[in-house]
């Protein structure tokens, strides 16, 4: 729908017109994050949702201890080796439709911990991520940011594309969890999502 | 007011309850629809495993658990919650009729029963044996891996 229409017909009271929207509209307001922190972007995730930067403005303040209740997962902070098959672990146990932020240098790369033997390059090798927030740690407000980033992404979702969206992040998450190998996971990256460019040495 | 109320008096209440009704299981059943028509449930081992901790579900989990707690909350009951419940009482003791002395004896005695229960139990010997006052065995010195 245009823009200026919707904002005229909601300063007459009517705010969704058609069932996909009042779907829309009810789960990226009512994101339910789960209740975990790697490391020091945590303490930023915390803040936000503390009164000064108040993430209940966006209705994402219920953190779930639980996976089964939750459907975003925060992924802040540096994911080690020995803690990532957990976090993919608790990555599968959330029920659909499932959303995943990756905050902060580490998660999206590995950060400054990249050349370290122990450290995870990037969450993305195992899941699929919907927003990815750099920064070290990334600011309250990044992370709000991110939240709304989340938001317009699910304000575009169709109920016809939903249920296919749904279903391959299904399928990804059912992908094996992550084993200590000898050496390094294994698998040390799921093929379907990880595409590395590859490296140009001069 | 309609003359069918009015002949039967639990016809308003019998509508009443109906709505009541309809009111807890109208949410339930739409829920229950919209996830079936709208949900993705793609259940597996790992996605219906007993631990929400991340750490892999180890041994069989749907085992019996030996409650034992509960007699020390009988004995906290009778200590402690009588206690507090009886202090009132004593202030007023003598003043109070007949009937509320044998409601309070039956409240004690019910208690007592817990008290019973436990002395027959031997948890009420709080006796000093002397294999606890031992020193525990040395710990074997830890060895530098490497």
């Amino acid at each position: 729908m245009d823009e200026g229409l919707k904002s005229e017909l909601q300063k007459a009271g009517i705010f969704t017109t058609t069932l996909n929207d009042l779907y829309n509209w009810g789960r990226g307001n009512s994101l339910w994050p789960l209740q975990f922190g790697l490391a020091c972007c945590a303490i930023e995730m915390i803040a936000t949702s503390m009164s000064r930067y108040d993430l209940a403005r966006f209705g994402a303040e219920v953190f779930r201890p639980s996976p089964r209740q939750a459907d975003l997962m925060i992924v802040s902070g540096t994911v080690t080796k020995k803690m990532a098959p957990q976090v993919v672990r608790l990555f599968k146990q959330m029920p659909s439709p499932k959303y995943v932020i990756a905050m902060g240098a580490c998660a999206i790369s590995g950060g400054p911990f990249k050349q370290g033997y122990n450290v995870l390059k990037g969450i993305d090798r195992y899941m699929p991520v919907d927003v990815h927030i750099p920064g070290c740690p990334p600011r309250p407000e990044a992370l709000l940011h991110a939240i709304m980033t989340l938001q317009r992404k699910i304000a575009q979702d169709t109920l016809h594309q939903n249920r296919r969206k749904e279903e391959e992040v299904e399928r990804i998450a059912a992908l094996p969890v992550p084993e200590h190998g000898s050496h390094d996971l294994l698998p040390p990256k799921h093929d379907v999502l990880w595409h590395p460019e590859p490296v140009q040495r001069s | 007011m309609d003359s069918g109320a009015q002949d039967n008096p639990y016809l308003l209440l019998t509508v009443f309850v109906i709505s009541i009704v309809m009111m807890g299981l109208t949410p339930i059943l739409l829920a229950f629809l919209w996830t079936r028509w709208a949900g993705t449930a793609k259940p597996d081992d790992i996605k219906n495993a007993v631990y929400e901790c991340g750490l892999e579900t180890g041994t069989y989990q749907w085992f019996p658990l030996k409650v034992e707690y509960y007699i020390y909350g009988i004995i906290f009951l009778v200590f402690d919650v009588e206690i507090l419940f009886l202090l009132p009482i004593a202030s007023v003791y003598k003043s109070l009729p007949a009937g509320a002395i044998a409601g309070i004896l039956v409240f004690v005695l019910l208690l007592m029963e817990g008290l019973a229960w436990a002395w027959a139990k031997g948890l009420l010997r709080w006796q000093f044996t002397p294999s606890q006052n031992v020193s525990p065995p040395a710990q074997p010195q830890r060895q530098a891996t490497h």
